[in-house]
């Protein structure tokens, strides 16, 4: 099975790639999947309290290049947007953007489920 | 510095071996000039053909101790392995109807016998222990009055390790119970010989032994004398137990890579020995890396390793310059990693993260360096990925996390 260039560009040029603390009251952090499962992501947004802009992406993945290349897309998708368009990201158009094969959508549908994750996260700490 | 030529450096002779050229040279006047149907009794083109698949057919023979009267040509280790597994069932169910079979054997064991299992026989599948290995002690045990049939495979294909078939052997005897052995992984890397060794029936391959793909062969022992029941029916060649024209070519192919194989399995061995050290040697400094299967009862041909928190997937794609094989599940079509690591007891993330490397007759050792570093490179990079090395770093438990099962 053969790769799209995308993919290999992703992997081989992964964007985004470390971690925000966690702690950081601006920070919003996704952990899915399991390693059992072969695949986790670890997505994590740094917002504007003022705006509810996304600045910055941040990601770490244990999984196939295609789950590598999902999540370093989404972190620079979800740069500039807030909260709720980074929400409605549809794993299909991570799945279109790098031509994903049917073996590989359930790459797609983590990475949004991560950046989904990510923002539950940083809403949940700023609900009060 | 790319390294990475057009074609990866093969490194997957469990898969596959390359064509000896000696072998092919051996073919090609088969396929060519000499064209007759080794069963056409009535003229030359015919008596020469018979001569050389019957030439073919003692080589083979001599590889593994046996009599060329015991050796039944097929279509490869997977066909040998139908015959003999479906084809003693068939034969002696009235005398019984279990067998017993291993967790870790090839698919093409383990189909037959789920196969067998829908035809009303009962089937059961040993576990190994951790180093890949059979418990005897078990094993004995799970014989019972009524089984006629055990099969367990000489070399495994994943991990590499040797089953103590001798003793494996002696224990059928002795409770009147056929063995078959796959043999597919075993011949050309360790000696065979069946005037000692109480084996039955026995699959070889062709193609993972420098041969041609599309040919193997099933001995049948002669005495004491075991019956099988034919799967292929048609013209009654191969004294009825496997019909359909021989492929003189195929069969002359097999011959002449056997022939070699037995003047040359001490050098290979040694080659493999030292190649697989210098490999493991490399690789073993790389923290938290785990060898699958038993270091020492095994053939060296085969180094299957574990790199923990990195996916086994990810890591062939870093280390496109080298032809190897992995455990993880993205590489099959189930998304299920490997059962066999999984037998062994391995977690579902070791099985993940794994690599099998197969070496052979023509590996080097610039191409063994250059597998050292370019696998150093990129576990060390795709560690710098994985939020599970992170934890690892942190010393967070990974067993301790309730991970969402998707």
């Amino acid at each position: 099975m053969a790769y799209s260039e995308k993919v290999v560009d992703h992997y081989e040029n992964p964007r985004n790639v470390g971690s925000f603390d966690k702690g950081d009251e601006s920070v919003g952090t996704g952990m899915v999947g399991a390693p059992a499962c072969g695949d986790v992501m670890k997505l994590q947004i740094k917002v504007n309290p003022a705006t509810g802009v996304i600045e910055d992406a941040r990601f770490k993945t244990y999984g196939c290049g295609s789950a590598i290349a999902s999540s370093s897309l989404v972190t620079e998708w979800v740069k500039g947007k807030t909260l709720d368009e980074a929400a409605q990201l549809k794993n299909s158009q991570i799945a279109d953007e790098l031509a994903l094969p049917p073996v590989k959508i359930h790459c797609s549908i983590l990475a949004e489920d991560a950046i989904k994750a990510a923002v539950d996260d940083y809403r949940k700490k700023h609900s009060n | 510095m790319d390294l990475t030529p057009h074609f990866p450096i093969y490194m997957d002779y469990g898969a596959t071996t390359p064509c000896d050229p000696r072998v092919v040279d051996a073919m090609i006047p088969w396929l060519r000039e000499h064209y007759g149907n080794p069963a056409s009794r009535s003229h030359a083109w015919g008596w020469e053909a018979e001569e050389a698949v019957e030439t073919a057919r003692q080589q083979v023979a001599d590889l593994i101790g046996a009599d060329p009267r015991e050796i039944v040509w097929t279509s490869g280790a997977t066909e040998s392995n139908n015959l003999a597994i479906k084809g003693a069932a068939h034969f002696y169910q009235t005398k019984g109807k279990h067998l017993i079979t291993v967790k870790t054997e090839h698919k093409a064991v383990l189909d037959p016998c789920r196969e067998l299992e829908r035809q009303g026989f009962d089937v059961t599948y040993m576990e190994v222990q951790e180093d890949g290995l059979l418990d005897l002690e078990q094993l004995k045990a799970a014989i019972r009055p009524d089984t006629i049939l055990m099969s367990v495979m000489f070399v495994n294909n994943e991990i590499g390790v040797i089953q103590d078939i001798p003793a494996i052997g002696r224990m059928c005897r002795e409770k009147g119970v056929l063995l078959h052995v796959d043999a597919a992984q075993a011949t050309g890397k360790i000696e065979i010989d069946l005037k000692t060794l109480p084996v039955d029936l026995m699959s070889l391959a062709s193609h993972k032994t420098y041969g041609p793909k599309g040919i193997g062969a099933l001995y049948v022992r002669r005495k004491p004398r075991v019956r099988l029941e034919a799967q292929m029916h048609g013209g009654g060649h191969e004294r009825g137990m496997r019909s359909g024209t021989l492929p003189t070519h195929q069969c002359v192919g097999m011959g002449e890579a056997f022939r070699i194989a037995r003047l040359e399995m001490a050098q290979d061995y040694a080659k493999a020995k030292a190649l697989h050290q210098r490999l493991l040697d490399g690789l073993q400094g790389i923290e938290q890396v785990f060898v699958n299967g038993n270091l020492q009862q095994r053939v060296p041909h085969n180094l299957n390793m574990s790199f923990n928190f990195v996916e086994g997937e990810s890591l062939m794609m870093g280390i496109k310059g080298l032809a190897v094989s992995s455990g993880s599940a993205c590489t099959s079509a189930s998304l299920e990693p490997s059962y066999v690591l999984r037998a062994l007891g391995r977690s579902d993330e070791l099985a993940h993260s794994s690599l099998r490397m197969t070496i052979g007759r023509f590996t080097t050792e610039e191409e063994i360096d250059y597998a050292i570093s370019t696998i150093k490179h990129n576990v060390s990079k795709l560690r710098e990925l994985s939020p599970l090395w992170e934890m690892h770093q942190e010393g967070i438990d990974l067993s301790t996390i309730q991970w969402a099962a998707h």
